[in-house]
This record gives C-alpha cells, structure tokens and sequence, in this order.
C-alpha cells in the first residue's frame, strides 16, 4: 500500500505502573501500548500500522522487553503509519476484485526493507529508498527498529514525464529514452551528444540532445533525494544511518543513481539485495521485485507469531470447515 | 572635458557663466498623492536649497495637514476633495481635469521631480499625468516611484505596475523604490512611523544624489542624458542606494555601505543590472584612487553592464565622500523595445487595440513562465486575427490576452497536485529551478 495519503510518525506513550511490587507486567505493556497508540487521527484516516519502537522505564531508554522488570512508570515509543480510509479501501477492493481475499495492508517502504535489510544493517542504521512508478516510499531503520517512514508522491512517471515535456516527445517514447539512455549523473563528457529517434520508417526524424535529457533527469532524482534528505535530517537519524541508503525499486535502475544518492546523502549508497527468501537468485534479485518479496516476507512472519498458525493447522482447519457444510 | 590650456584661457569668464546658469535653473519637486506629498513634506524639511516644492492630492484632508505652504486640491469638482479611494482611473481624470492649472505650475521650470507612491489612486493615476504635462511645457522630468508592500495584495501590484508603465511612458526618468526592499532595513521594533521615515530617507538621498548630479559640473561630467540612458527603456526596477563616508578610508568605507546597501541586495542588484551610473561626490582632496577604490570592485560585480561614472567636486564634502549609484536591469527580453518606444506610446494612436499594449495586461513575475517570443506587433496582430477568424471590431478590441502561464503537466493533469514547501512537484525539476536547455 502506498500513496500520497500515507503518512508515518512517531508518538509516545506513558503509563504508570500499578502493581504493588512495581513489576512490568505484560498488561502494564498492552497499556503503554494503547496509550501511545491513542492517537489524534482525522476521522476519516485509519492506522496501517502501530510499530513498538523501544521502551523507557524511569529513565532507562532502549529496552526491547521491559515485562519483568520493576519501575514505576514505563513508557513507549510507536511509530504509526496511517492513511485515508477510502484510498485504502479502494486498493483492497482491487485486489479484492481479483477473487484474492486480503489478510492485511503492508506499507510499502516496510516491505521493502523487509525484503532488502538484513538484521544487521537494522542494527547499524540503514534507509531504504523505493522509487517506484508514481510513488517514493522511504523507511529508516536505526537499533534495530523503524525510526521513520515516509512517502513522496513523485517517481520514476515523473520523470518520464518531466522528459515528456522537456525534449517534447510523446510519453511512451520519453518512457523508452528513460530506459535506454537514462542516467542519475550529469557527466562532462555527454555534452553535446544526441540521440536519433527513428520514425515509423526506421529513419531517423528527430534528433534528442543527451544533455538535456540526463539534466532533466539528474535535476528530478537529485531533487528527490533532497526532499528525502530534507525530511529526515530534522529528525537527526542521518548521523545513525552507519550501514547505508539502500536503494531499490524500478528507479533503482537507473545507472549511477547510487552515486546521486551518495553525493546527496553524504553516506555509502547502495542497490538493495533481495537475500531474505530462498528461490533462483537471478530472477528473484529484481529491484521491482523488493516490494513484493517484503510481503511474502511480512507474511510469513505473521504466520510464525500467530499461535498455531502454522500452515498444516490452517489447512485442518479449513477442511474441518468444508466437513461441516 | 576641457583641457587645462582652454580652462586657463576661459577660466573667470566661464566660470560666471556656470554661476548664472545655476541660477537660472530652476528645479521643483512636487509630490503626488499621499506618499508623494508625505515624501515632499519630508524632503522639504532637509534643507534643499533653490528648490521649489509642491503638493498635490485629491485628499484635501491629507494635504492639509501638510507643512508646506505650496499645495492645491486636484478635481475638487470630481471628488470633492475627499481622494479616490485607490482607483487609478479617477486620480488621472482628476489630474486630467486640472491639466491647465498643472501645466500652468510648471511652466518655466526646468527640471521637475515627480515623487508618487504607486498603487493607489492619486500617484498612480495623477503621476503619469503630470509628467506628460510637465514634458509638454518644456521640463525635463524625472520621476521617483515607491512600489507597495507585498502584503498590499496583487491589486495594488497590479495597479502599480500599470501606473509605472504608464509614467516611464510620460516622465524622462523614472527610478523606483520597492517597498517591499525597505523590510531588509527594519528590525523587530521599528515603529510603522520610523519604517516611512526610512523611505521618506531613501528617497530624500537619492534625490539629493540625482540633484547633484544634474545641477553640479562635475569633474567627470554625468547629465541628464546619462541618467535617461540608464534608467529609460527598462522594464520595471531601477534601483538606487547613496553611501557616504569621512575619514582616512572614506573610499573602502564608502564602498562597503554601498554593498551593503538592502536596496542593491548584497550588491546582487548589481550582477543582475544592465546598466550602472556611478556619482561620486567629493571635497577637493579627493584622490584617484580613492575614485577606483570605489570604482573597480562595482566594476568587477557588473561586469556586462554599461557603466557609467561621474565625479563631482564640491566644497562642502572637504574630507567625506558620496557615492550615488543608480542601478537598472532589463526584466525580459520582449519588454526593452516596448519600453523603448515609450515616448511614442505616450502619444500613440487612440484606434491601436489595447490588447497589444503590454501595460494593458501587466503579468506577475513568475519563473514558470518562459519570455514571450519576441514579434512585432503587426505579426502579433496577424496572429490574433487568424486566431479569431476574421478582424476584429474596434470595440471587441478590447478583449484581454489571458495570461498564459499553464505548464502542462502531462499525465498529472487530472491528478491531484503535490505539494511539499509550496512547490507542485508534478511540474518538471528544471522548469521550477528555473534551469534552461540549450
């Protein structure tokens, strides 16, 4: 799920803890939990996701698990992503249409650092960049956990787009030059060199200055990045992010983006490796694929948590179901 | 320039000669409308002298309250001296109602100063007004224009826009002063009172600076000539700043106020501007160099501009210097040649269709929007009437050109925009950064 309506942010929530000998129980959790996922939300976006960031007892920040331990007011951070109702609904309705029932909504930057980060790179701080058609979905993984997440309706359409415009070509062919004589970086040596557009007839009609178009495109990505750039800075997660920005996504494909992202970051850029599932490496280690592979991922994750919800007792369970007819 | 053999030669006689001119030269200030007038008032208390002044409003009430004992009501019939009310089209009728009486103040005058505050009703419609009758009656006319604050809304933007249009058409020189540049000057506890008196100040210096230059001989001579050549058939700003120093270092002094001056930007003003005048006014020490110790880093910030420098001794500026520069940039490409034909447009043809006159349809800057090609007006002309189909009746003529500044966004059209810090993203990079190919 992504789109202009997505957005993600961080609250925090407190609560004291009431038990006599001051021991976190997990209800003490559950409550915190609540709390910080009581949220003042328009009445018509609904939440996608409530992340558990870490917890603080007293004034001890960092803890994953506080059940157990003793303190007088426990508190927490969650990371809640939330969206127009709607636009949400629209989506699954889609999918919906497609005779495929729909278990749950994931965000699409959270699947796809899923698919791409290994636990590691979590651990060290990394920022997942998609750049898809008609969105850029962005997420930051600092100590382990989701520090932020965001989208910019703006990607890989927009610059088909903006070339559409600027070299005055009709839209599937300014998809085409994207593809075949696309680049993130400006380099001098481009100058002055074209392009011949062959007509219907296989000659050529029509000449496409090469400067202009990697100008065109560098000026959109580096801007991209900027507003990425702009948006998480504040937030001072950019010093945390020692693993790096890990790029996937069809924009993705675009030679030398990485070394945009590492001149407009400052940090080490690279394509993101789909190693999290097993399959054929070569077809599966796709940029466009990252998405998709982070939600068999997510899916398979939320298998593993839900008690018993392993595949043999789901299959008993829908049979148990048909024998009842 | 003489050389000093000649000078030897007609020396004494010469000399007298420049004295009885000077005298004979007379110069008024008249200020129009209400921030004219406030501007007059202001000047006239900063002792100028063998300077006439006057003022004119159509708001009795304001004039009234106004220390100088020149002033008379314009269109007393038409607005009962209670003023226009911001509309342009009554202050220039009014004025148009008393053209006699104007032309009768400024007869026998040889310069007049037009100082007017544009956007409102009297200055913007009453200036042009007086400086076309002033022009006819034999003066040189130079007016001095304030633009209003950003926060007095496009209207007013328009209106001021329109009615300077209207006065570089009718006035020899026009220089202006954006309001809005005046913000650079302010501090947080700076009166509304104190903020007008900075203006008033502006402009009492620039035309302190401007006066010097027409009625002084200078060393190396500027006329009026060279103030047109700067300031005529330019779009919208010239700017101006005046800086003055004493001392030893006077020069680096002078030099850094100058630069620093909120007026010039940074001196930013200065690599944007087309043309540059330099006055610099000076007691008999001054030095060569302490003329290009002003005069090569302006030199090096304009470098394609066309400069142009005055010096000026005098007496009373023993150990001081001032520097009086007058700064102006082309804004597009299209609008130089009709600027440039704005004497003409001052007396042009009443069946001409407006539509082709720029100041009928003043457009916003905006970086959007690349310059219209350049054509001439017959083509411009061509090109409407094959778009209509047939030509037009003179009265439809006054149909205006929508302001073309839709960049087509391509597959976004229908979609919603987005917007991050006031940008529409769907637009192309390169055009909002306002990058050019090619």
């Amino acid at each position: 799920m992504t789109g202009n309506h997505i957005r993600g942010f961080s609250n925090h929530g407190v609560h004291p803890v009431v038990s006599a000998d001051r021991e976190i129980t997990g209800e003490d959790v559950q409550d915190v939990v609540k709390n910080a996922k009581a949220i003042n939300l328009p009445v018509e976006n609904s939440v996608i996701h409530a992340i558990r960031q870490h917890f603080q007892v007293d004034d001890q920040t960092g803890i994953l698990n506080p059940v157990g331990m003793f303190g007088a007011k426990v508190e927490v951070d969650v990371h809640v992503v939330h969206g127009h109702v709607n636009r949400l609904k629209n989506s699954i309705a889609v999918v919906k249409g497609l005779q495929l029932e729909v278990e749950e909504v994931v965000f699409n930057g959270l699947a796809s650092s899923l698919a791409l980060l290994s636990n590691e790179q979590k651990e060290l701080g990394s920022l997942v960049i998609d750049i898809g058609g008609g969105t850029t979905d962005y997420a930051v993984y600092c100590d382990g956990i989701i520090k932020h997440t965001g989208v910019l309706a703006v990607g890989g359409d927009h610059i088909s787009n903006d070339l559409a415009y600027g070299l005055k070509v009709p839209l599937g062919r300014a998809e085409q030059l994207k593809v075949d004589h696309g680049s993130a970086v400006l380099e001098p040596a481009i100058k002055g060199q074209t392009v011949e557009l062959p007509g219907q007839l296989g000659l050529p009609f029509k000449s496409i200055n090469l400067e202009h178009l990697r100008r065109i495109m560098s000026l959109r990505l580096e801007e991209i990045f900027e507003l990425i750039e702009r948006e998480i800075s504040p937030l001072g997660w950019l010093e945390h992010l020692r693993a790096g920005v890990f790029l996937c996504g069809g924009g993705a494909r675009i030679p030398q983006i990485q070394a945009l992202a590492e001149n407009v970051f400052q940090l080490p850029a690279f394509l993101g490796k789909t190693s999290s599932i097993s399959g054929l490496k070569s077809a599966l280690d796709q940029p466009e694929f990252a998405t998709a592979i982070g939600l068999v991922r997510f899916g398979s994750l939320q298998q593993k948590r839900k008690p018993g919800g392993a595949l043999t007792d789901g299959l008993k369970k829908t049979l148990a179901e048909m024998f009842k007819r | 320039m003489t050389t000093p053999l000649e000078n030897a030669d007609a020396g004494p006689a010469e000399a007298t000669d420049a004295a009885a001119l000077r005298k004979t030269i007379r110069i008024k200030v008249c200020g129009v409308g209400g921030a004219g007038c406030n501007a007059a008032d202001f000047i006239a208390q900063t002792k100028f002298e063998s300077v006439d002044f006057l003022l004119v409003n159509t708001d009795a009430q304001a004039l009234g309250a106004a220390s100088l004992p020149d002033k008379f009501v314009l269109g007393r019939q038409r607005t009962r001296g209670l003023g226009t009310g911001g509309d342009p089209e009554l202050g220039r009728a009014a004025a148009e109602d008393d053209a006699a009486r104007l032309r009768s103040i400024c007869e026998g005058v040889d310069i007049l100063f037009v100082l007017a505050g544009m956007g409102g009703g009297t200055g913007t419609g009453a200036a042009p007004v007086l400086a076309r009758v002033a022009r006819e009656s034999g003066a040189l006319v130079l007016a001095m224009a304030t633009l209003p604050f950003d926060f007095e809304g496009v209207r007013r933007q328009r209106q001021a826009a329109a009615g300077l249009h209207q006065l570089k058409a009718a006035a020899d020189a026009v220089i202006c002063l954006p309001n809005q540049k005046l913000f650079k000057m302010l501090d947080e506890n700076t009166s509304v009172l104190e903020a007008f008196k900075i203006g008033n100040t502006l402009m009492a210096d620039g035309l302190r600076g401007i006066w010097r230059l027409l009625t002084q001989t200078g060393l190396i001579n500027v006329d009026f000539a060279d103030l047109c050549s700067v300031t005529r058939g330019r779009h919208v700003a010239s700017s101006f700043a005046t800086a003055e120093a004493g001392g030893e270092k006077r020069g680096e002094q002078a030099l850094e106020k100058l630069l620093a001056h909120p007026l010039l930007d940074g001196g930013q003003v200065l690599n944007e501007s087309d043309a540059v005048l330099v006055s610099l006014a000076g007691g008999p020490d001054l030095t060569m160099s302490e003329v290009n110790k002003v005069m090569e880093p302006i030199h090096r910030q304009c470098e394609n501009a066309h400069l142009i420098l005055g010096a000026v001794i005098d007496e009373a500026f023993t150990g001081r210097l001032s520097v009086t520069l007058i700064a102006s940039q082309r804004r597009s490409a299209e609008s130089a040649p009709a600027a440039e034909s704005g004497l003409a447009a001052a007396g042009r043809q009443a069946d001409e269709p407006e539509f082709l006159d720029p100041a009928a349809t003043p457009r916003p800057a905006s970086r959007m929007v690349a310059p219209a090609p350049e054509m001439s007006n017959e083509k411009k002309e061509q090109m409407y009437t094959r778009q209509t189909g047939h030509a037009r009746k003179k009265s439809a003529r006054m149909q205006r050109e929508l302001p073309l500044e839709i960049v087509f966004k391509g597959r976004f059209e229908k979609s919603e925009p987005t917007i991050r810090h006031g940008e529409d993203l769907d637009l192309p990079t390169y055009i909002r950064r306002g990058v050019a190919l090619n």
